[in-house]
């Protein structure tokens, strides 16, 4: 009986008593005086989730805890020495356990005898049956993987009677004492509340899911490599560290990843704010309406291309571009490279425009009209009005906003990927090519995956860095923003 | 400077002594397709206060918008006729508006600080039109506006603090000082008084009272007790027509039309 | 000049002041034209972001082909005439030298002739090697047309495509290009006859991962894209609209309710790639979850899409007036009632515009992406949301890696398919938000 039926079976016993429950609900007869609480409806869904709602968390929760339960069983009756092994093991051993479970399904009585004694190769005999096997095993493992099927077999059909057992208890429970005064649309909207509840704490759950998934990648990176030599290193070459026996010191050095990161994001910022800015305030101050319904959106085309499609304007377009216009500004040799901080903090620009001008735009029109009228009124030119008035009482929005662009600029990936470079380089010159934290992120973590080697888990104590600096940015910055519009509201 | 329309104007018979100073003529004012001013004809003495009264929507604050071309800064507005000031038409192309505003200076019905200092919020006209070439001469403009707008024993310890710290009264009175600083020959008041409390509005008054002597006055205001008591003439506005003006006790005590009479004893408002 | 007005008493009427209005008008006619010149540079950019995309990619919609008369001679495909007994002989059979004879015969070229075989050789670089799995399929699909001879399409090399559409130089010395002079020679006479022509490139949006330029498309990106959106959608609607409701409409002003608002909009702005580290994290190595599997993918995608639906929703939910919950709650209805039958429906085209908006992100998104391994070279097309699969915007990174020239067309054509269907998106959510925009 496979979870699919059983859901089926415990909906069908939802439906059911749906069903009956409004029937009759609806065949109530109420006193003189008295009237239904709630609708026929009310008292159909409430048996329904009754019946339907406990049953699914009791075979959820089965589900999530029978594998752990399972595998630790048939672990402790492995033989002592294989128990003793060190843990990383026991994950591999665990696997060659389950597919030889696989296997053992497909094997005949007779085939099952032999490969129990020993006397085949398990690799061979399972790979005839199409079931793929790491190594070719150890004949302990044979009985191991018949009592891990046994048990996984008693585990399904156990859940599966508890379940459905469960769901006609519940659609009992849901029909008995229907009636006229029995407050069935409450409790329906009591349960639906906690639904809408837990649904909120979603975002909740993400975050922690970010940090912790992290946190525990990143500590076990440390136990490899020293927290000084990741946070204070100046050299980033993780390719030795494999090689062990001491020599992964200064290997991992984060300086000159956030180096190019904050480089990139400054030439960007560079870039965006002042087109942004006076875009934003041409299109508060001068923009009739119709030119601003136009251009309003038009600049926000920028926001929605994927900055894939950046990526590659700037790794096939600008980045040869610049390359060959240094190169005939210099006569000869260019002094900007095809990959350069200049090149990806120039696309990331762009980019960026739309963020530093429709977010200036709103914190710009937030300021009360009377301020605005109250400067022109005396006489002020506009570009007055704007500079010594508006831009003032702004600021700090302003400067929230752009705190909130900068964390989008360190926290970009594809367009570094494609147009920076890869070399993790310590450079005040932006023709050159430098790297970046999520450039570094990416490749550490395409190709082929170890959970155990620093250089897999390098990218996690990465990931929580670029996380704790654009999580203190943006709530700093969401801080001003939030602040400066109680002042106005 | 006056012009020979000008003079022609003072000549004439009047009911008092005082020159026309700002003279509208077919003032019609459009939002969009919505008419919201038919044809005004008014004038506007020179050292009187004038009161712009009527119901709500009825077009006073659209004239007095009118009058150093305020409306200018919304999209939809079209106005047309003419408005003279000193006998220039203000809405001429050779008439800068910039400057316009300088000698028609505006109070608006929020008291609108700007979110600087007292000081700076008093400097801030006479730093746009760089009317002091020293900071001790733009000190004494402070001081002396401070001083005019009566508020300047309120503030003068803390010149320096925000400006929208201040009271809703001191806020208006700071409002004032503000436009007297730029020392306009005309200020414009939108319901100065509607934002403020009956003792915040009886020291505002009095200040009107006490500006007649150095500058020409338009007022807009709700209430008739106080179109009463600050204003020298009265012009009754009503969906967007002038119906009446005239000296302010004439109109109170003796009102032309039976409109202005309704209003005035609250019929209708 | 100071002001005479402050002390004297009745006004005379004054001297035009100097309030510097020359210098003023510059300082705003200055201001003014930064403005403009930086929205024009905006507008600038954008068009040659475009411009350069659309010129780099349009002729990927088009692919050389040769048609040929292909006579499928049961000698060559069965040579020991099994076919009866073993159809997999059919599947092996040497298909490619099918097409180069076809073309051999058309060219002039005496199949038979040793002396021929530089010739041959030449002729079989001509047309791509996935006409070998053109024809097997042809042949499989009915077994009858051996022994007799059509006309079929076949694609052309994809150098020659490249020379074809006139990507290649050909005034480069012969030995350093890839199309030899005798291949060009033929090309012209093949076009002047009309048996070499431009078609529409149906294998661009068909085709699997392939190492051949000519026979890769985006067949899998594209269905591994809709699994995603599909998941997206399933998951983050419901999940954000409730969440939203309840932040909205019920929850209590305190600690945690805040604690969740913060929570949503930091999430709104957590680099994107961090989102794929949690993905791998959790997905794979903690829930076991096999890798580039697109269900994953829109795992990830949800979570990132989410608090776009949240912000959204709220919005659409403030923007209904407290009047319509007044007069529900007043005619008696519960407050569950109240927002599922009045708020909810009324909020609707907000809630579906901002949905919009949030599935045209997590289309275009990639970072997150390459962590959980989606950068596959994947050739099947995936049954399954658990099976291997890439993604628009990852395909297009996979080919923008790719040396050869004819990838290049294929990035910036990929490009623009993707930048459609972003058109497409976000004019829906436009016309949702024109059509149903309530002012109240």
């Amino acid at each position: 009986m496979s979870a699919a039926t059983v859901l089926l079976i415990v909906l069908a016993i939802g439906a059911a008593a749906f069903a009956v429950a409004y029937r009759r609900a609806a065949g109530l007869r109420p006193e003189a005086g008295q009237k239904l609480h709630s609708r026929a409806g009310y008292h159909g869904a409430y048996a329904f989730v009754m019946a339907v709602l406990p049953a699914i968390l009791f075979l959820a929760l089965w589900k999530a805890a029978s594998p752990a339960y399972v595998e630790n069983a048939v672990w402790n009756d492995l033989p002592e020495q294989v128990q003793t092994a060190p843990d990383s093991n026991k994950s591999l051993l665990m696997g060659m356990v389950t597919s030889i479970g696989d296997g053992v399904r497909r094997l005949s009585d007779a085939e099952l005898e032999q490969a129990k004694a020993g006397s085949v190769d398990l690799r061979e005999l399972f790979a005839a049956k199409g079931v793929a096997l790491a190594s070719s095993g150890e004949p302990y493992m044979v009985p191991a993987a018949v009592a891990y099927n046994e048990m996984t077999d008693a585990s399904v059909r156990y859940s599966g009677i508890g379940t459905i057992l469960l769901a006609l208890a519940g659609a009992v429970y849901g029909l008995t004492g229907i009636s006229v005064r029995r407050r069935a649309r409450n409790n329906v909207e009591r349960i639906m509340l906690w639904g809408l509840m837990a649904a909120s704490t979603i975002a909740i759950l993400t975050t922690i899911g970010i940090v912790l998934s992290m946190l525990f990648q990143t500590i076990s990176f440390f136990q490899s490599v020293p927290l000084s030599n990741f946070f204070f290193g100046t050299v980033w070459d993780p390719r030795f560290a494999a090689a062990g026996s001491g020599g992964t010191t200064g290997q991992f050095g984060l300086i000159p990843l956030l180096a190019g990161t904050l480089y990139i994001a400054l030439v960007a910022m560079l870039f965006a704010v002042p087109i942004g800015l006076f875009a934003a305030i041409y299109m508060a101050e001068y923009a009739s309406r119709r030119v601003r319904s136009i251009v309003k959106p038009v600049l926000e085309i920028l926001a929605g291309i994927p900055t894939i499609v950046y990526g590659i304007f700037a790794l096939a377009t600008v980045g040869p571009l610049l390359r060959d216009l240094s190169a005939a500004l210099a006569g000869g040799q260019p002094f900007i490279l095809a990959q350069s901080v200049l090149t990806a903090g120039l696309v990331m620009g762009i980019m960026l425009i739309p963020f530093v001008s429709s977010l200036s735009d709103d914190i710009i029109t937030a300021v009360p009209r009377a301020m605005h009228d109250g400067s022109l009124g005396l006489g002020a030119t506009r570009s007055e009005t704007m500079r010594r008035v508006i831009l003032p009482a702004a600021l700090p929005g302003i400067v929230g906003a752009l705190l909130l662009t900068a964390s989008r600029a360190i926290g970009e990936t594809m367009i570094v990927v494609l147009a920076a470079g890869v070399a993790a380089n310590l450079t005040i010159n932006p023709g050159e090519a430098m790297t970046t934290i999520t450039v570094k992120i990416v490749n550490q973590l395409t190709g082929d995956l170890e959970f155990t080697s620093p250089q897999t888990l390098v990218a996690f104590a990465l990931g929580i860095t670029l996380f704790a600096i654009t999580l203190a940015m943006n709530v700093f910055a969401l801080y001003i923003v939030r602040k400066y519009r109680e002042q106005y509201e | 400077m006056l012009t020979d329309v000008a003079m022609e104007q003072k000549l004439a018979p009047t009911q008092d002594q005082h020159m026309i100073k700002i003279q509208g003529q077919e003032v019609c004012v459009h939002y969009g397709e919505k008419q919201a001013l038919f044809s005004v004809n008014l004038d506007v003495r020179e050292n009187q206060v004038t009161a712009l009264i009527g119901p709500s929507g009825c077009g006073k604050s659209t004239f007095l918008r009118c009058l150093n071309r305020m409306n200018d800064t919304i999209d939809s507005a079209r106005v047309s006729g003419t408005i003279t000031l000193d006998g220039e038409n203000i809405y001429d192309k050779a008439i800068d508006v910039v400057e316009l505003r300088a000698r028609v200076g505006m109070v608006f019905q929020k008291p609108n600080p700007f979110p600087k200092s007292i000081y700076e919020n008093v400097a801030y006209g006479p730093r746009i039109h760089g009317l002091a070439k020293k900071k001790a001469d733009l000190d004494e403009i402070v001081e002396t506006s401070l001083k005019k707008a009566a508020i300047w024993n309120e503030v003068k310890d803390r010149l320096h603090e925000a400006g929208t710290g201040l009271s809703g009264g001191q806020q208006q009175r700071l409002c004032i000082a503000r436009a007297i600083a730029v020392s306009p020959e005309v200020i414009l008041m939108d319901e100065p008084c509607s934002a403020l409390d009956p003792i915040a509005t009886a020291r505002v008054e009095e200040l009107i009272d006490e500006l007649r002597q150095n500058y020409t006055i338009v007022i807009v205001t709700h209430s008739m007790q106080q179109a009463a008591r600050v204003s020298q003439r009265t012009a009754m506005f009503h969906l967007g027509y002038l119906v009446e003006e005239g000296d302010t006790d004439k109109m109170f005590t003796n009102p032309d039309d039976k409109r202005t009479q309704d209003y005035i004893t609250g019929r209708f408002g | 000049m100071t002001d005479l007005s402050l002390s004297e008493g009745k006004v005379a009427p004054r001297a035009r002041r100097d309030i510097g209005l020359r210098r003023r008008y510059a300082a705003e006619a200055r201001f003014r034209f930064y403005g403009i010149f930086a929205i024009a540079l905006g507008i600038f950019f954008l068009l040659a972001l475009l411009f350069t995309v659309f010129k780099g990619g349009y002729t990927a919609f088009w692919q050389t082909s040769i048609n040929l008369p292909i006579t499928f001679d049961a000698e060559t495909i069965d040579p020991d005439n099994k076919r009866a007994t073993d159809p997999g002989k059919l599947l092996t059979a040497n298909y490619t030298v099918l097409a180069r004879n076809a073309l051999a015969e058309k060219l002039g070229i005496d199949v038979e002739d040793k002396a021929n075989r530089a010739d041959l050789k030449l002729v079989s670089g001509l047309i791509s090697q996935g006409v070998r799995t053109q024809l097997r399929d042809i042949v499989v699909a009915d077994p009858s047309v051996i022994g007799t001879t059509r006309n079929v399409w076949v694609l052309a090399a994809a150098d020659v495509d490249s020379a074809h559409k006139g990507q290649i130089d050909l005034a480069v010395p012969e030995a350093r290009r890839k199309v030899k002079d005798q291949q060009v020679e033929w090309m012209n006479k093949l076009s002047q006859e009309g048996m070499m022509a431009e078609r529409f490139n149906s294998g661009l949006f068909t085709f699997g991962a392939s190492s051949r330029p000519e026979t890769s498309g985006m067949g899998v990106a594209l269905i591994g894209s809709l699994y995603m959106m599909l998941i997206v959608l399933v998951l983050s609607l419901p999940i954000g609209v409730a969440a939203s409701i309840y932040l909205e409409e019920f929850a209590p002003k305190n600690r945690m309710t805040d604690l969740i608002e913060v929570n949503i909009n930091n999430l709104a702005a957590v680099p994107s790639i961090v989102f794929g580290l949690l993905g791998l994290a959790v997905f794979i190595n903690f829930a076991g979850l096999p890798r580039s599997a697109s269900l994953v993918g829109g795992l990830v995608l949800t979570l990132m899409t989410l608090p776009t639906i949240i912000i959204a929703t709220r919005a659409a939910l403030k923007a209904v007036p407290p009047s319509i919950r007044s007069a529900a709650l007043g005619v008696g209805a519960s407050r569950m009632q109240m927002v599922f039958h009045h708020v909810l429906p009324l909020a609707a085209p907000g809630i579906l515009t901002g949905t919009i908006i949030g599935l045209a992100q997590a289309l275009g998104e990639t970072a997150p992406l390459l962590l959980i391994g989606m950068v596959a070279f994947v050739a099947n097309y995936p049954a399954t949301p658990m099976d291997p699969a890439t993604a628009l915007p990852v395909q297009i990174f996979m080919w923008a890696n790719e040396a050869e020239r004819a990838f290049v067309e294929r990035t910036s054509g990929a490009i623009i398919i993707l930048l459609l269907f972003l058109a497409a998106m976000n004019l829906a959510a436009i016309i949702l938000r024109r059509r149903f925009e309530r002012r109240w």
